[in-house]
């Protein structure tokens, strides 16, 4: 089937099989491959992605029901050269080590401070129970959403 | 000033914040351009006879360009692994790459589908149509133990390897005796990223694999020799590794197939596993049944220990066999103890392989030494940091030979006790304790303490490789044969030789993972990077240094002595405006063999850091359920190169090490059926259920390596395994509670308060 799907701010047409889901259409049509796969269950959030501004498992969305909509990835997350508040407080607090769960993870942390811009260290940690880390014990992924946050809100004021 | 111990920022990490790393799946290589897939069909059955495979329908299927059994291979099996203290396990348990007469364990795999498309091996595969002949299935280490049912009949026996001798006469003299069975469980490693492979043949006739592994050099020599390779014909580049603890340190026959059935479909081939055939397929961690024993005097004086264990290899040995003699020399931990007595046992059983996962032993000795002193202390009737504090080796008294016959190089145990007492308030804590206990209270509080030693860098005979050189433009590479999959290299590595060349971190290239570019190397585990891998390095950097002066002397025409650094171009002492920058000189250095250094460094001894890690529980006696409210650990492994790095180093430590005390058990049913073969079943442990961590400081410096570092990597998971655990049955002694086994679920949490 045919789907048009506005990636990263381009609007692209694309040929998939009906099955396709939006992480296999995300990496091999449009070539992302920040987007990991993580396990089969939608339990690790590894592939997570902004569908109309919302995270969604982009292993649980097929491509025909983005047909129409927009998807940000991580790799469109940046502002150009300029890293978006959410990677760069990832960057300043050690928020990652192998890194395979962190493009997931950080697109998981933009939609919850979308949702909550003040969340709690109780509220960071159920936010993004749906999505694992297995390096960092989440105690520097929890300090990068709060940092995050703190910045947000600063340059708000 | 010098950069060493500065919280320094990962340069890895803006490419992985904004494109997300290139891990094997994401290599876009020309070599791999029309890649074909591998997929691979897998035993349901955990023991079972193979009568026939029929693989037509499958090789009819769209898109197959061939369908492989292990009839169809010419390579040998993969002979079992290192025994106990080295001796030879028996033959008969070699793993097949695919199994051919008899399915061991569900998971194994018995053909392999090669398709254009991924979706069109999941296809081919359904179609493969195996004929199993049931056999009866050992599941569990004590009934393996009986050899009721062979898993290989040739061998006599399912037990691969057995060491120690008992002394009845270990416990005379003491006036306490405690013995308790214990479970050390099963665990998956489960890195994020699953295993994954891709590989090509050149014109040349050589084999480029890509291959998500913590060692490229050993997988190097294990693709060569599997399949019958000469030296020279196969390069192994492990690009981004996303997680591996353990678990990708060996090289799988899956994996080693790849290059075999590349050569037959004449094309290269991708291989990326699913999550539920990773949580079956790769291997699997810990898996000991201890027993321990335990006797000292009334005053909680520890004379004499015992810890008598089986492993569960699984299926076929690999280097789990290993595992018991780590857990065997560190069986008497931190401890000044006279008599120190371990038996083992490993046997075969039809479940997934067992082999190394963060800590690979250690942990396992831990736990079950942690687990004893506090059922010690109980049975005195002392609080168990006191106890730990009347046994732990007194600082006087390094080096330390231990009973097991280790020399432990440097600690100062009691003081790191204190600290972390200390911070915790653990005086109040008690008290909250007991106001609790008094009122009756649902929620009770529990106070786990663990004190550890442990062994890193304990394959420091085969050493680490480093290369540094300063290049014509002034920049620096930096070869190593250790690999990073998470831990920071880049950044650690480009800091120790800035330290030494004054150059720029952003303008040194850290290469790894490439035995093209290093040949020689041992690769990520045990802890061994820094002092063994860091160590070459920093050495590599102090004799490019040193040939720098010379040089810079010689063109400038002057003594050594009177030219130094300064700001990374040598100076002329006293007279700054006279100088000769790096790229002037290695440009110079250019008709004399560049200015570069190799170093290998290999370490007289292992070292053997410590820590006190102190959990604190709150356990619900209504419904069995834990909350892990704080953990306060000193991990002292030394001085810290980059404390960011060491930090992240001890959480993810942390979080694991809390996760087997508290939820994870890859399980199976008495007929070898996995029951938690993916992260929904699998209790991975997330944000919601840890604390944040309180960590304190301290360094201990151990002399042997230039550095004075010891590992940090596996400190987290040793210590806080027991200390969770200790915290839970800590939270329930007042009812009569001496021990839960791990996990400690809320269904047996629930179930031990009501037996109590």
């Amino acid at each position: 089937m045919h789907v048009t799907i506005n990636v990263n701010g381009e609007e692209h047409g694309d040929e998939v099989e009906d099955r396709t889901l939006l992480v296999h259409y995300i990496r091999d049509t449009r070539g992302l491959t920040g987007t990991n796969v993580g396990c089969d269950t939608t339990s690790c959030g590894a592939c997570t992605v902004l569908l109309d501004g919302e995270s969604v498992k982009s292993c649980t969305v097929l491509a025909a029901q983005a047909d129409g909509h927009s998807v940000t990835t991580i790799e469109g997350l940046a502002d150009g050269e300029s890293m978006h508040p959410v990677q760069r407080a990832f960057q300043e607090k050690h928020g990652l080590q192998c890194g395979f769960c962190t493009p997931g993870m950080v697109m998981a942390s933009v939609s919850l401070l979308r949702e909550n811009p003040n969340p709690t260290d109780a509220e960071v940690r159920s936010g993004l129970e749906g999505n694992i880390c297995r390096c960092t014990g989440y105690h520097n992924i929890v300090e990068s959403v709060l940092a995050a946050a703190e910045r947000t809100t600063e340059a708000a004021e | 000033m010098s950069i060493l111990g500065t919280r320094v920022e990962r340069r890895e990490d803006p490419r992985l914040l904004t494109s997300g790393g290139v891990y094997v799946d994401d290599l876009r290589e020309p070599a791999l351009e029309g890649a074909a897939h591998v997929t691979f069909v897998r035993s349901p059955m955990a023991h079972a006879r193979i009568e026939a495979i029929d693989v037509a329908d499958a090789a009819a299927m769209p898109g197959v360009l061939g369908v492989f059994t292990g009839a169809d291979l010419d390579v040998d099996p993969v002979a079992p692994g290192p025994g106990l203290g080295g001796q030879p396990l028996p033959s008969a348990m070699a793993r097949p790459h695919l199994a051919r007469d008899v399915a061991r364990y569900v998971g194994e795999p018995v053909a392999a589908v090669v398709t254009e498309t991924l979706a069109q091996g999941e296809d081919a595969a359904e179609l493969v149509s195996v004929d199993y002949e049931p056999l009866d299935a050992v599941v569990d280490v004590d009934d393996a133990l009986r050899d009721e049912v062979l898993l290989f009949p040739e061998a006599g026996t399912n037990t691969a390897a057995r060491s120690g001798e008992r002394d009845e006469s270990l416990f005379d003299g003491c006036d306490v005796v405690v013995t308790r069975r214990i479970e050390n469980q099963r665990l998956a490693a489960a890195p994020l990223e699953t295993r994954a492979a891709a590989c090509a043949w050149g014109d040349d006739g050589r084999l480029t694999m890509w291959l998500s592994n913590q060692n490229a050099q050993a997988c190097r020599d294990a693709v060569q020799e599997q399949l019958g390779l000469d030296e020279g014909q196969v390069r192994i580049i492990t690009p981004d590794v996303g997680g591996g603890f353990g678990a990708k340190i060996g090289v799988d026959p899956d994996a080693v197939l790849l290059g075999w059935l590349s050569r037959r479909a004449g094309r290269p081939l991708r291989w990326s596993e699913s999550r539920s055939e990773n949580m079956v397929a790769m291997t699997h961690g810990r898996g000991q049944r201890q027993t321990v024993t335990i006797g000292g005097d009334r005053e909680g004086r520890v004379l004499a220990y015992r810890l008598d264990l089986v492993q569960d290899l699984g299926a076929y040995p690999l280097m789990s066999a290993f595992l018991p003699t780590f857990t065997g020399l560190m069986a008497g931990g931190p401890y000044d103890i006279a008599k120190v007595e371990t038996t083992a046992r490993c046997v075969v059983t039809n479940t997934m392989s067992t082999a190394a996962y963060r800590g690979a032993g250690r942990p396992e000795a831990t736990a079950a030494i942690e687990r004893a002193v506090d059922l010690f202390a109980a049975e005195v009737g002392l609080d168990p940091a006191e106890v730990r504090r009347r046994n732990a080796v007194r600082p006087e008294q390094f080096p330390y030979r231990t009973a097991t016959g280790l020399v432990y190089d440097s600690g100062e145990y009691v003081r790191a006790i204190d600290a972390v007492l200390e911070a915790a308030g653990y005086r109040a804590l008690r008290e909250e304790q007991a106001r609790r206990r008094s009122e009756g209270a649902i929620r009770q509080l529990g106070l786990g303490i663990s004190l550890y030693v442990e062994i890193t860098a304990p394959n420091n005979a085969e050493g680490e490789h480093g290369h540094v050189e300063v290049l014509p433009d002034g920049s620096a590479l930096v070869l190593t044969g250790s690999s990073a999959h998470g831990q920071g290299h880049a950044t650690s590595f480009s800091m120790l030789v800035a330290d030494q060349l004054g150059i720029d971190i952003d303008r040194i290239q850290i290469v790894h993972g490439d035995t093209d570019r290093v040949p020689a190397g041992a690769g990520t585990m045990g802890s061994r990077s820094l002092q063994l891998g860091g160590s070459a390095v920093h050495r590599a950097a102090v004799d490019v240094r040193e040939k720098g002066r010379a040089l810079a002397a010689e063109l400038i025409e002057i003594d050594e002595a009177d030219v130094e650094l300064v700001d990374g171009d040598w100076r002329v002492r006293g007279a700054a405006s006279v100088g000769i920058s790096w790229a002037e000189l290695a440009e110079r250095a250019r008709d004399r063999g560049g200015l570069a250094a190799d170093v290998h460094f290999v370490s007289d001894s292992p070292t053997f850091p410590f820590g006190v890690h102190l959990a604190v529980v709150e356990v619900d006696t209504e419904t069995g359920g834990v909350e892990h409210v704080r953990h306060v650990t000193v991990d002292d492994a030394g001085p810290v190169l980059n404390p960011v790095l060491a930090e992240g180093q001890r959480h993810g430590g942390i979080a694991q090490g809390a996760a087997q005390a508290l939820l994870e058990h890859m399980s199976y049913d008495t007929d070898g059926n996995p029951q938690t073969a993916n992260f929904a079943d699998y209790a991975i442990i997330t944000a919601s259920e840890l604390p944040r961590f309180e960590l304190l400081h301290m360094e201990t410096p151990t002399t042997l390596n230039p550095l004075g570092v010891k590992g940090i990597g596996e400190a987290g998971t040793i210590g806080a395994t027991p200390a969770v655990q200790n915290a839970v049955v800590d939270a329930l002694s007042h009812l009569g509670v001496s021990h839960i086994d791990m996990p400690t679920t809320p269904e047996r949490v629930w179930a031990a308060i009501n037996e109590a």
